[in-house]
């Protein structure tokens, strides 16, 4: 029996990060044009880079990408997910589709990403905790995902749960949060274009710190809603909670919009640090994304659901 | 250890200037060296803080260890702690102000007032102040008993300063509980010592009216 096993090294992984960069913005952006994806070109434009007149916002590195991370399953401390996630094993990896749709499913990772053309993202990072990146993900469009799986209609959000593991997570040995973390979108949002599910990082495989084999990045909200490691995608018909809010109600809600108007009672939200710049800078609403995504919460209290 | 002139530095208070300052002497070589991880800024601050509240615990010990041991040589070196911990607390205030905020006076001022786990970090600064400026060997005299009572206030100071701190973290609260119980505790001793100290004081007059 042949086995066709996916490709072990992309060309993107023996090009030099730096060449790489430049290179890789420009085919990212250009490919996104040239395909003809079924986006505006105001989701384009938000793809291929952050809007202009702001200081030009080159990705982070590599180094600071997978070195600080907030992933309480293996530790609080940002330096410890890279620490503690060498021997988190992601192969075998299977995700579990179920509740309202036609094709519930237990799906080997392979076979889920594999019908998929991997597209590479370079998004804003906004953390709750008032620091920010620019991350150049990779990977696929959660909404051609839902598409695969046939919702019916009376799916109105989407649950995703991270894999339980105490024995290799050594976070959830202790009781920092419930475990399993667990995250939801309304339908809208997890079928919107910029939301999407992410299978790595300047072209690689993701590292395991942050969130391998398959997480969650949603670009206009708050960087806990990504949830990682997922191994359960459920479809129901009302709004399901999510570890933060449950942890602490007063301080997390279900949407977790990027807002400069709406403080946290810890942190500002009006301004943030980019890691590896020196001054604060604005926080832009919807983390600069208002343009693609204000529309899907007109009319909302944004005070309310935060 | 027989005490020497005033005005002349042993070598005991050289040793331990040196030694309170290799805490901010490692931060500093980290932060050089680039050590201090994606988020420096962040780092320099938790790391001065943290010190800080090291400091203020190790001052608090002085007299506890003093009576126990016996060690009354320790008195003398108690301000220099004192002062250090106040040293370390502005280091720390200053990386908030200075480098964290760079000097953004108005958006500085709405995190004091937004931010309740800012403003009890400022209340802990302002409280160590007046303490600072009366702790030198005038202002002892001058302030007579009343420079004893002011000074109980770095009992206020430990609290709200580790309260600052476990409302500065997100979920795992284990260290600022530790610092909580060890404040506690070093308040618990003063207490009980107090309490025993007057009850002696007052022994034998209760026992001269029984008498009557």
């Amino acid at each position: 029996m042949l086995i066709k096993k996916p490709d072990d090294v992309r060309p993107s992984e023996i090009t030099p990060e730096r060449g790489y960069l430049s290179r890789r913005t420009f085919l990212a952006a250009a490919g996104v044009a040239a395909a003809g994806v079924a986006v505006s070109g105001r989701i384009a434009s938000a793809i291929g880079g952050p809007p202009g007149g702001r200081q030009a916002e080159r990705p982070n590195t590599w180094e600071e990408i997978t070195g600080y991370n907030n992933y309480y399953e293996f530790g609080t401390d940002k330096e410890d997910p890279a620490a503690n996630s060498g021997k988190f094993r992601t192969r075998p990896w299977t995700v579990k589709v179920d509740g309202l749709v036609k094709k519930p499913a237990d799906y080997h990772f392979e076979d889920l990403v594999k019908p998929y053309k991997l597209e590479d993202r370079v998004y804003r990072f906004r953390c709750v905790e008032a620091w920010s990146m620019v991350i150049p993900w990779q990977g696929i469009p959660l909404a051609e995902m839902v598409k695969r799986f046939e919702p019916l209609p009376s799916a109105k959000y989407v649950q995703f749960t991270t894999i339980y593991a105490p024995d290799q997570m050594p976070g959830q040995r202790e009781r920092i949060l419930p475990w399993p973390y667990v995250e939801g979108l309304r339908m809208d949002e997890a079928t919107h274009p910029l939301t999407l599910m992410v299978t790595g990082l300047y072209g690689k495989t993701l590292p395991n710190q942050n969130g391998a084999p398959l997480r969650l990045i949603v670009p206009w909200k708050y960087g806990f809603k990504g949830i990682k490691a997922i191994t359960r995608i459920s479809f129901v018909d009302k709004q399901p909670a999510n570890t933060w809010q449950i942890a602490n109600p007063d301080e997390y809600g279900f949407y977790a919009n990027v807002n400069p108007e709406v403080d946290h009672p810890r942190w500002t939200q009006a301004s943030e640090r980019r890691i590896g710049q020196f001054r604060r800078q604005k926080t832009l609403m919807f983390n600069g994304y208002a343009d693609q995504v204000a529309s899907l919460y007109a009319g909302m209290d944004l005070r309310k659901n935060f | 250890m027989r005490s020497r002139g005033r005005g002349r530095v042993g070598w005991g208070k050289i040793a331990l200037f040196s030694l309170c300052l290799v805490p901010l002497a490692y931060i500093a070589w980290k932060f050089a060296t680039d050590r201090l991880g994606a988020n420096p800024i962040r780092e320099l601050e938790i790391e001065t803080g943290l010190w800080t509240l090291r400091l203020l615990a190790v001052t608090l010990a002085a007299t506890p260890v003093r009576r126990t041991f016996g060690w009354n040589w320790i008195t003398k070196y108690r301000r220099v702690l004192g002062l250090f911990t106040f040293f370390y607390a502005s280091v720390h205030l200053s990386m908030w102000v200075g480098v964290d905020w760079f000097f953004a006076w108005g958006d500085m001022g709405e995190e004091i007032v937004k931010h309740k786990y800012i403003l009890i970090g400022m209340t802990t600064w302002l409280i160590m102040v007046p303490l600072a400026i009366t702790s030198t060997t005038g202002w002892v005299r001058r302030l007579g008993k009343r420079w004893t009572a002011l000074h109980r206030l770095v009992y206020a100071a430990a609290i709200t300063g580790t309260v600052h701190y476990l409302w500065a973290v997100k979920k795992d609260t284990f260290f600022p509980v530790v610092y909580l119980a060890v404040f506690a505790m070093l308040l618990a001793y003063r207490v009980i010592a107090a309490r025993r100290r007057s009850h002696r004081a007052s022994t034998p007059r209760s026992a001269a009216s029984v008498a009557a």
